[in-house]
């Protein structure tokens, strides 16, 4: 039960299309503003830095946690509330909700690691909860309306964020960085004992180290990266509300490292992609969202679990073997 | 007017009949959860989607065939029960042998998508279901006014609860349905069906839901997102009680319920988080849960 194991997810990861693939996604990027709308991209950014955290803990130390709105939601207020009431620059306030972030991190794991399984699902679920009615009480949140009109401000005192390019580049940046410090974190030592953890975590306690720590840090080094992607979001699109605190936004995170492939280092950022453009097709359609988020759930836990990468990898790995 | 730590007696009692109220919503979902789960490995999530599709059940059955609250008391649990044959039939039992983490995705996959249903065709107001005549009015209890359908509801989910605690604890259902959960593969071997015995035990747990669901309708009112919220909940008083004895999420249920209704009266600030505080500190002080038996 000590979550999903090397075989159910993906097989490995092969060499060659990685790196190509970094450096084509990356050239496409940086022109991506000048033909789709930039709202939209620092969206999807925001959503698969928030994907890749999550993954890091699901993917990486096989922890499914139930909670994440939690950090990636609570870092929007913090930030949006440093930057508003107190007029702190942004670069502050984004600091300050990771900081936070890590810390709602810190306590949700302390009492989350004391469970496995289905159990650690349930108890990040539940304690999520209490920190969303927490939210709905407090004055600082503004309640249903959320804090709005939160000022973008300037960057470093210099860079002018209300420039929609300024602002997409400056969210590009932080993106690449998150992702590059998860992909450090998991090619780390520290990565490895994670990895072991994973695939068998009475082995590991008995090869001395100390699960709980290592878990709980996995915890929060994940939640301040999920706070990373929240206090972005609350720049960018300078409000907060409670939508981004509920139970369905940390279902739709699960499901976009679902449907993208749990464990991949790619997998999260597609699967966030689709989810968000997705979620924008629909919204002109009046087709619910839910009903189809809830299909695709079934039919990726059904049929696809691997993801859509992870199906790809192992595909590459098959060709490979062959010759 | 009497008066217990200045707060009026009253006051207190109507809060703690409401903390019952709930709690006996809590004990019937939870015990249902257990009885899966137990069997099954899946932490059911649609549990509370199913919950809903049960009040639901009874409301259109009201609104559009003129069935009553009695014959839909039979009728919704079992509609409840035969989706949740089907859904086990078609999906869960392929998932046995995968993670029991993919059980809780799917079936939050298929709660998202029952709510979503409900949600598109009736919005999200609530709408009202009459008690039923026989059940209407209340009863002077001398000390306080009980309105009678809650007394029922109270004495329905008593009988519920320990109805299925003596099937799984003292029947010869329930001895195959506990031996499965010891050891699959040996009751197999002795000839059960234990395939079938899955199926025919998600589908208990579905008409539970349901059952608890057409309770609900006349209490709380018939509306899509009336599971959604209540599940989590129920998930913590999982937690806290441990899901390794039918009867110790009964009692758990409870015990919330009345802790919930408690709080009400000396700090209402705090009642929708109070489930929550427990969880946290029973974590802390005994990490297995009350009734747990795995760590």
């Amino acid at each position: 039960m000590a979550g999903l194991s090397r075989r159910e997810i993906s097989a490995g990861t092969p060499a060659w299309p990685e790196w190509t693939l970094v450096g084509l996604a990356i050239a496409a990027l940086l022109v991506a503003p000048f033909l789709v709308y930039p709202i939209f991209l620092m969206k999807m950014l925001c959503f698969a830095l928030l994907a890749c955290a999550f993954n890091l803990l699901l993917g990486y130390t096989g922890l499914l946690s139930f909670g994440h709105a939690t950090f990636f939601g609570g870092a929007a207020y913090f930030t949006a509330h440093a930057v508003k009431v107190w007029g702190w620059p942004p670069e502050a306030g984004i600091l300050l909700g990771m900081a936070g972030a890590a810390l709602l991190g810190l306590v949700m794991g302390f009492f989350a690691i004391r469970r496995q399984g289905i159990y650690f699902a349930m108890i990040t679920l539940a304690l999520s909860q209490m920190f969303f009615f927490f939210c709905v009480q407090a004055p600082f949140t503004e309640g249903e309306d959320g804090i709005q009109g939160v000022p973008r401000g300037m960057l470093f005192g210099v860079l002018d964020l209300n420039v929609s390019l300024n602002m997409y580049y400056f969210v590009l940046a932080v993106f690449l960085i998150g992702v590059f410090a998860i992909w450090r974190i998991v090619n780390s030592p520290f990565g490895m004992i994670l990895r072991s953890i994973r695939e068998n975590e009475s082995r590991a306690i008995s090869l001395g180290y100390s699960v709980a720590n290592y878990k709980l840090g996995a915890f929060v080094m994940s939640a301040a990266l999920a706070g990373l992607a929240g206090s972005l979001k609350a720049i960018v699109f300078q409000f907060a509300t409670l939508t981004d605190v509920t139970w369905q936004m940390s279902g739709e995170v699960i499901l976009m490292t679902l449907l993208g492939g749990i464990g991949t280092m790619v997998g999260p950022i597609v699967g966030a992609s689709l989810v968000v453009g997705l979620e924008n097709t629909l919204a002109t359609s009046g087709f619910p969202v839910t009903i189809a988020t809830g299909l695709i759930f079934m039919v990726c836990v059904l049929v696809f679990r691997r993801g859509i990468v992870g199906e790809l990898y192992a595909r590459l790995l098959k060709r490979q073997g062959r010759h | 007017m009497t008066m217990i730590f200045g707060i009026p007696v009253q006051a207190l009692l109507g809060q703690l009949l409401v903390g019952l109220i709930n709690g006996s919503f809590y004990a019937m979902l939870s015990l249902g959860l257990a009885v899966i789960f137990g069997l099954l490995r899946v932490i059911n999530f649609a549990h509370g989607a199913q919950y809903m599709l049960g009040a639901f059940v009874g409301y259109l059955l009201l609104t559009h065939l003129g069935i009553g609250y009695w014959p839909a008391l039979i009728l919704a649990p079992l509609t409840v029960g035969l989706f949740g044959i089907v859904v086990e039939r078609l999906a869960l039992s392929r998932l046995y042998d995968t993670d029991p983490l993919y059980g809780l995705l799917f079936t939050f996959g298929l709660a998202l998508v029952l709510e979503g249903i409900f949600r598109y065709y009736y919005g999200v107001s609530g709408n009202p279901y009459a008690v039923p005549s026989l059940l209407a009015g209340g009863t002077n209890l001398g000390f306080m006014f009980l309105p009678n359908y809650r007394g029922w509801v109270v004495v329905a989910s008593l009988i519920i609860c320990f109805g299925t605690w003596a099937l799984i604890e003292k029947t010869r259902l329930g001895s195959y349905l506990r031996a499965a959960t010891e050891n699959p593969r040996l009751v197999q071997a002795f000839g059960v069906n234990v395939p079938l015995l899955l199926t025919l035990t998600y589908g208990l747990g579905s008409a539970l839901a349901g059952l608890a669901g057409i309770l609900a309708a006349p209490v709380y009112q018939v509306s899509p997102l009336m599971g959604s919220d209540l599940i989590i909940v129920v998930f913590a008083v999982v937690v806290i009680g441990g899901m390794g004895s039918i009867l110790g999420a009964i009692v758990t249920g409870y015990m919330l319920g009345l802790a919930e209704g408690l709080t009400k009266v000396f700090y209402p600030e705090a009642s929708n988080l109070v489930v929550f505080v427990i969880m946290a500190i029973v974590l802390l002080v005994r990490p297995a849960g009350l009734f747990g038996r795995d760590a």
